[in-house]
């Protein structure tokens, strides 16, 4: 359960638009289930009232539609942020991807989001979701006892993980300022390595198999912010919207990452997004230790303007092969 | 689509010894585009390029794979046929099958199947050419010269002595820079001012040299051949046209007690000075700072006995605009501060000096009149302990030193010993080394007439601690060679503090975009081949901003960046090589990847009026890129994530188009 | 029956300035090396974007290599840094991948050493013949 509760979001919105600062409202709203919340650009108070919601499964991450939505509105967009939507948000500052006059951001003590899978999982049938002090209230259309689950055992990889409950960027905080967490979200990158490369290969055949090339994961990665994706640009010599072949897939997935590489902050939307649950942000992860490794500890969007390790350079970076070999000749 | 010919060369039995030739031209007459392929014995040779001419004029031919020798050898010449046969010389591709192929390949079968595969890559490449024109830029005939120190001075002095304009723009109020501050210099002893002076004099009175005294470089726009630069001259209160030097002033104000910065704090000057009798030009300048008609109104005696009407309390800072075609960066040196080396007492005692002050103590103008006095108690010093490397090779000290060697101080201090020896021969003189450095002319021959004729004592070992004790200061040290730990009670310490870059370098840098490496030294476009350009084209390097430099090199390099800025300043128009980096504004992101691996600066952003599909307009940031500065690299092509960023003539359709034929 | 022998195919990028250069002087010098190996000219290590790299993969090359001038001797005085952290980067995806390491490989070789050209491409046809065809990069979302 959140500790900020919406009421408070939205008597802040409410302000926020009556006095004039902001002149629309980047918030989420209620969608056909409990747990499918969705964003959405709410204009008038009414409309928030109606509409807005905060709870456990206000996943979605703004920062991406900050690029598309600010320069298609008039005045402020009044935009709320969790602590790792911060990171992506100062990351497209970097970039210059959107306006920083044009958003009033308020960041948001974020106390985990939910994994709807995995609650699905766990309770077959919902039909209506209430947050409790001992956890979600999950109602079935069997009419049986409504079941409680708790949080912490379907909260999404990235909140079972969490990075940091610090924002890096707000123009006012409701609720606690948290601290950057040192997480163990490196260990299933770990234990990948520590496999030989046959097992390895077996583990991503079997994940990137699943792969149907719908581009969610592209589509929701708010460091994927091209103008025109590669993957979309005939001239580019790798468009691909129906994989002829087989190696257009991986293909696919090694430059996603390797595109945003150096710029990901680590949020974990592609992951969430997949809908045939391919772990994408273990080569998200994979590029991130080893910059860390390699290159000295970075965080994408810690800072605005600071610069990517793929755009720097030392005198003494490892050498290819030194970081291939660096912990043995196949691990 | 290209209508390709295809010239295969044999270069007599170079290629045709393990090449099928014919088999070659015979293959290649299939692949797409190719209209016409033949061979002949020297493609290069005038009947070879002959009939090139020819094909192309019998068969209309749009682009050219010529399979030969390597394009490091021939493809200018082919370049230059195509435009004999009216083409444009970038549609010549060039597949390399005799460096790259016969001559490393043995068998016939192999060399010729390779060599085919060679040419259906460049026919590939081909079929994606597009004719490329070099850019062209005027070059404005002027050159602006960063820095007023002996590399400046020289360089300014050489472009002019060529007939072009030249500015100096110089922070302190006369130009001079640290050889002015210097006695005598090594490995010669000639008097410092003799033979810079003069210089000064020169270029005061050259006509193609303006001087901007008491100013700072505020902007830097542009590129080669066409800098806009704008030039802040500071307000010195007095009208430099009407000042005729004569020091009235000088003397009248009642304002005496500022450190005199040209004698190292170590002496006074009134608040209206002349640095130095020679300085250049020889105008007062007002320190605002310490001036009580600037402070508080009152005063305004300099302006009573000025003869010349010149002080001018109501001056302003005043920003001066002008073009450059290139523009030279001398800024210099300084000494590091020693502030962190407690362990010399350097603040604790006033005389543990530095080697600079050291050079102004024994300078005839300066605060002692050249004795050789103590500065605390004026008494003449009979033991003097030298340290060398102060601050410099500090491996493990980066915080307080540097980690590089200055160069210059196993010189200097061996010059400052011999020369207290020579003046004072009952001065006792150690000199404590890590290592002595003497690689130039005369060096060697120099630091060893210091030990064996003027018996100055070298020690190897590091000084760990200076005590002052009343009137001596006691130094411990280490004697490395002997085993032995070594205390000594001198009267004088002198340290031989490590020089760093003059702190206007960096942000200097910044408007230049020109690279300096991580101790704020600028880097050189190429370090063995370029030493006096930087990267960024039409900005050339003079003198210890590049390194640390005695005063032979940085006239040498001076007189070098001088003859790199006239060979560009003689041209009319800057052709451009076409083969650069380009945007597609529609694809740009503005993400400012692109800028940051350039090496030249080369990569601007504009904002641009884009209309939406839906009939909106949308401003957005697009990179631009200046192709008077590009140099063709690619390093933005990689780092753009969108591919909005390609390369001419190296397109990523072309080389995509390369590796889908040798991989077919 | 003669069983066909197998050929790996390799493609080598070499910068113009250095190991381009350095490939011309094995040619000078007639060291041999594998005709398997073709090599494309790019202006500098830099310019080789991973996509060349993968590109090549996809179309059969068994093995990629990229070679530029040694680290400070840059045309361009800062290229190959970029590509030593560039290449760094993408050839330890492969490897997390599971695709073997010896197929991709980064070399620094100057326009003097044409020797260095010409062993470095004898160990690099060799290391790749050993594993022989590449199957792993097409086969990785195949599940046979």
């Amino acid at each position: 359960m959140q500790k900020i509760t919406r009421e408070q979001l939205l008597d802040r919105a409410v302000a926020l638009l009556s006095d004039g600062t902001v002149n629309s409202v980047l918030g989420w709203q209620k969608g056909e289930f409990d747990y499918d919340v969705t964003p959405h650009i709410f204009k008038s108070a009414d409309e928030l009232k109606e509409g807005f919601v905060w709870n456990d499964f206000c996943y979605a991450n703004f920062s991406k539609y900050l690029v598309l939505k600010t320069d298609r509105i008039e005045g402020k967009l009044l935009v709320f942020l969790k602590p790792c939507d911060t990171y992506s948000f100062n990351q497209l500052l970097t970039e210059h991807r959107f306006d920083r006059e044009k958003v009033y951001a308020i960041g948001v003590g974020c106390e985990g989001m939910v994994d709807v899978n995995k609650l699905k999982a766990a309770v077959d049938g919902i039909s209506s979701i209430e947050a409790t002090e001992e956890g979600l209230k999950v109602t079935t259309i069997y009419d049986d006892e409504p079941t409680v689950v708790a949080i912490e055992n379907v909260l999404l990889e990235r909140c079972v993980n969490c990075k940091s409950k610090k924002h890096v960027a707000y123009d006012e905080l409701m609720g606690e300022e948290g601290e950057i967490i040192d997480s163990a979200r490196f260990d299933e990158v770990a234990a990948l390595e520590a496999m030989t490369a046959d097992e390895r290969f077996a583990f991503w055949q079997n994940e990137l198999s699943k792969c149907i090339r719908c581009n969610a994961c592209r589509d929701a990665c708010p460091a994927c912010t091209c103008e025109n994706c590669v993957f979309n640009n005939p001239n580019s010599g790798v468009e691909t919207k129906a994989p002829v072949t087989s190696f257009e897939e991986q293909m696919f997935h090694i430059i996603r990452a390797y595109h945003v590489a150096g710029r990901c902050t680590d949020c974990g939307e592609c992951s969430r997004v997949c809908p045939q649950n391919i772990p994408l942000h273990l080569l998200n992860r994979k590029f991130i230790k080893d910059i860390n490794e390699c290159y000295g500890d970075y965080q994408a969007g810690e800072e605005v303007g600071m610069r990517a390790p793929l755009v720097d350079y030392t005198l003494e970076d490892l050498e290819p092969g030194e970081v291939l070999n660096r912990r043995g000749e196949d691990a | 689509m290209q209508r390709i010919g295809v010239f295969v060369c044999w270069c007599g039995s170079n290629i045709a010894g393990t090449v099928d030739v014919k088999a070659v031209a015979e293959a290649l007459k299939s692949e797409p585009g190719v209209v016409y392929s033949t061979d002949y014995q020297y493609m290069c040779s005038q009947a070879g390029q002959d009939l090139i001419v020819q094909a192309v004029k019998d068969n209309n031919l749009t682009g050219l794979v010529i399979c030969s020798c390597s394009p490091r050898m021939h493809e200018a010449t082919f370049r230059k046929t195509a435009a004999t046969a009216g083409l444009n010389p970038y549609m010549v591709e060039i597949a390399n099958i005799r460096e790259q192929c016969s001559w490393v390949h043995k068998e016939m079968p192999i060399g010729t199947e390779k060599a085919i595969i060679l040419g259906k890559a460049a026919v590939a490449k081909v079929n994606l050419n597009t004719p490329l024109t070099p850019g062209e830029s005027p070059v404005t005939k002027r050159a602006l010269v960063i820095g007023g120190g002996i590399a400046g001075i020289q360089t300014a002095l050489d472009i002019a002595d060529a007939g072009f304009p030249v500015d100096i723009v110089e922070t302190k109020p006369t130009i001079g820079g640290k050889m002015a501050q210097l006695d005598k210099t090594f490995p010669t002893l000639d008097c410092a001012a003799c033979i810079l002076t003069p210089k000064m004099v020169d270029v005061a009175q050259h006509e193609k040299i303006r001087i901007f005294s008491y100013s700072e470089v505020a902007e830097v726009k542009g590129f080669v051949g066409n800098f806009d630069v704008t030039i802040k001259k500071k307000a010195r209160f007095v009208d430099e046209t009407k000042c005729t030097g004569c020091g009235d002033c000088v003397d009248k104000c009642p304002m005496k007690k500022n450190p005199n910065e040209f004698n190292m704090g170590m002496d006074n000057r009134p608040a209206i000075y002349i640095p130095f009798a020679q300085a250049v030009p020889k105008v007062a300048t007002i320190d605002a700072g310490a001036c009580t008609m600037l402070k508080k109104g009152k005063c305004g005696l300099c302006s009573k006995v000025c003869g010349a009407g010149a002080i001018d309390y109501t001056q302003k800072d005043e920003f001066i605009s002008e073009k450059y075609g290139a523009i030279v960066v001398a800024t210099g040196f300084n000494v590091i501060s020693m502030d962190k080396f407690d362990e010399y007492a350097y603040n604790q005692s006033k005389d543990v000096i530095t080697s600079l002050e050291f050079e102004r103590l024994t300078n005839a103008a300066g605060p002692t009149a050249g004795k050789l006095l103590r500065p605390s108690d004026g008494k003449h010093p009979h033991k003097i302990v030298f340290v060398q490397c102060v601050g410099s090779r500090c491996e493990n000290c980066a915080e307080k030193g540097k980690e590089y060697c200055s160069k210059i101080c196993c010189m200097y201090t061996a010059k400052h010993a011999m020369l207290t020896r020579d003046k004072y021969p009952d001065t006792d003189v150690t000199v404590f080394y890590i290592d002595v450095r003497t690689p130039g002319k005369n060096f060697d021959e120099f630091y060893r007439r210091a030990v064996e004729e003027f018996g100055v004592k070298y020690v190897k070992g590091m000084v760990g601690k200076i005590v002052p004790e009343g009137e001596v200061l006691k130094v411990q040290a280490s004697d490395l060679i002997n085993n032995k730990q070594m205390h000594i009670d001198a009267d004088l310490v002198v340290l031989a503090a490590a020089i760093e870059p003059d702190k206007s370098a960096r942000p200097l840098a910044t408007m230049l975009t020109a690279s300096m490496d991580t101790n704020d030294f600028f880097t050189e476009a190429h370090p063995k081949l370029r030493p006096v350009e930087s990267p960024t084209a039409g900005v050339f390097l003079s003198g210890a901003c590049q390194g640390p430099k005695d005063i032979p090199e940085t006239v040498s390099q001076a007189g070098a960046a001088a003859s790199k800025v006239i060979g560009l300043l003689c041209k009319d128009k800057l052709l451009g090589n076409p083969c650069i980096a380009g945007s597609n504004e529609l694809m740009c992101n503005g993400c400012s990847s692109c800028e940051r691996v350039c090496p030249y600066g080369a990569i601007t952003y504009l904002d641009k009026e884009f209309r939406m599909p839906d009939r909106t307009t949308k401003i957005r940031r697009v990179a631009s890129v200046n192709p008077a500065v590009c140099q063709g690299c690619g390093a933005c092509t990689v780092a753009c994530p969108s591919g909005a960023m390609d390369l001419r003539g190296f397109a990523n359709d072309q080389i995509m188009a390369e590796v889908d034929a040798i991989c077919k | 029956m003669q069983v066909k022998e197998y050929k790996p195919l390799i493609v080598a990028f070499c910068c113009n300035w250095c190991s381009y250069a350095g490939a011309d002087l094995a040619g000078n010098n007639r060291l041999n090396y594998p005709a398997d190996v073709k090599i494309i000219r790019v202006p500098c290590s830099c310019r080789v974007n991973p996509m060349f790299i993968l590109r090549a993969f996809q179309r059969g090359a068994d093995g990629v290599i990229l070679c530029g001038c040694h680290p400070g001797d840059c045309h361009y005085t800062s290229g190959n840094y970029y590509t030593r952290r560039r290449m760094a980067m993408l050839f330890s995806m492969l490897d997390y991948l599971g695709i073997e390491r010896e197929r991709t490989r980064v070399e620094w070789v100057s326009a003097a050493e044409g020797a260095k050209f010409a062993a470095t491409m004898n160990e690099f046809v060799e290391a790749v013949s050993a594993l022989g065809e590449n199957k792993r990069l097409e086969d990785l979302r195949c599940k046979r």
